[in-house]
């Protein structure tokens, strides 16, 4: 399953009320290490998209959302159980280390 | 894969990009591990190149970067966007092991990973990362806009990083242990004409406040000892760098700070058929022109000793 975006108008029903983690990619056009990892979200959505949702917040467009939950770094990755940010994972990482950081919701 | 390849260069900065230019014109049929997340080095992270010669307007670092990687293409280089995590550079063979489990063999590796951000070394540096500690100005500016933020460092990526800010920040203190600039003198200038800059000289950090985001820093005068605390919403660091050496530490022989030892001015490591280049063997000159340069020595240092 690809990513897919979100947007202040959606991020309450694709995340909030999810009834599947959702994990939301904060990122921007500009951003080198975005760049990077961008692709490695793509794999991990397609090989895990029945676990946890990924989707895509772009910082530039939404920035209201990324001021309320205090983004300051991007990339930052966010978990979202029930509603609520449950794991918070900052920086681009290679897709081993990603992938053992979000293990509590892939199995 | 069970072919054993001339050369493998493992990192992607001008110093990788550059060996893998030359070892494919030569024919040597390269593989380059750009890194997963690292692709393209330490220049995706930073803006306008001034100094690259040949670009008369300067140049984007990423898009240098772009074109490096293309040329490195053109010439039939097999790039691959994943990491390695695993050298045994000691037989003539040697076996590298990727982050998606693959092996590779070959006769030669051009190790080029580069630095990466030195850390202060303070337990709250590390837990507000990401939460108002930065060491990445050109990613994470633009969430400090119409704030004071701070700074630390003394050399040329500081003084860069807190000019960028400035198109961000209200105010940008520039702390640095020392009473003046390591930064080349253009940029220092730029910097000190600069009115949103303010500058603390004897000054270090010693430590970062704020619950779950940064809300000040303690700072200590390096001239009398002096405690005092200061409200800042971010702090990016730019105190150097530290080489990539890890995973050769054991095989190649490095010097006390990490960077591999070369023979002489080649790019020869203690290990027949292992050479290293860019910012991992070289902590004076640290350009991206020298990096390119080196780059191109490994691979005809490489290409000598295959030769043979």
């Amino acid at each position: 399953m690809a990513t897919s975006k979100v947007t202040t108008a959606t991020f309450d029903a694709e995340v909030l009320k999810s009834s599947t983690p959702v994990l939301v990619d904060f990122w921007a056009e500009w951003c080198g290490p975005c760049r990077a990892v961008g692709p490695i979200l793509e794999e991990i959505s397609d090989e895990y998209g029945s676990k946890i949702k990924i989707v895509k917040l772009n910082t530039d467009e939404e920035s209201a959302i990324a001021i309320k939950y205090g983004i300051t770094s991007i990339p930052s990755m966010y978990v979202f159980v029930n509603g609520e940010v449950v794991t918070q994972i900052v920086g681009a990482k290679p897709k081993p280390a990603l992938l053992k950081d979000l293990e509590s919701f892939l199995v | 894969m069970s072919d054993v390849r001339n050369v493998v260069i493992v990192g992607s900065g001008p110093a990788g990009y550059t060996a893998a230019i030359y070892a494919a014109r030569a024919q040597l049929d390269p593989i380059i591990y750009e890194g997963s997340v690292t692709a393209g080095g330490a220049l995706m992270n930073t803006t306008e190149v001034e100094n690259f010669p040949g670009f008369t307007d300067g140049v984007m670092g990423p898009d240098l970067m772009d074109s490096m990687r293309k040329q490195a293409k053109r010439f039939g280089a097999e790039l691959i966007t994943d990491d390695i995590v695993e050298m045994d550079l000691t037989g003539d063979i040697k076996v590298l092991k990727d982050g998606s489990g693959n092996t590779v063999k070959a006769k030669s590796v051009i190790l080029a990973t580069g630095s990466a951000y030195r850390e202060i070394g303070l337990v709250n540096e590390k837990r507000l990362s990401g939460h108002g500690v930065s060491w990445c100005a050109t990613c994470d500016g633009f969430f400090f806009r119409g704030q004071t933020i701070a700074v630390v460092g003394g050399g040329d990526s500081a003084v860069e990083e807190a000019t960028f800010l400035t198109r961000f920040a209200d105010k940008v203190v520039l702390i640095h242990r020392r009473d003046s600039l390591r930064a080349s003198k253009i940029m220092a200038e730029r910097a000190k004409a600069n009115p949103k800059i303010e500058f603390m000289w004897n000054t270090e950090v010693i430590d970062v406040l704020g619950a779950d985001k940064v809300e000040a820093l303690k700072l200590r005068s390096t001239v009398d000892g002096t405690e005092s605390e200061r409200a800042f919403t971010g702090l990016f660091v730019a105190i150097g760098h530290i080489p990539r050496s890890e995973l050769i530490v054991g095989q190649i022989d490095l010097d006390n700070e990490g960077y591999v030892i070369c023979e002489g001015r080649s790019t020869r490591t203690n290990q027949k058929g292992v050479f290293a280049c860019g910012d991992l063997v070289d902590h004076t000159y640290r350009q991206a022109i020298t990096a390119a340069g080196s780059g191109c020595a490994a691979a005809l240092d490489a290409e000598k000793f295959l030769a043979h």
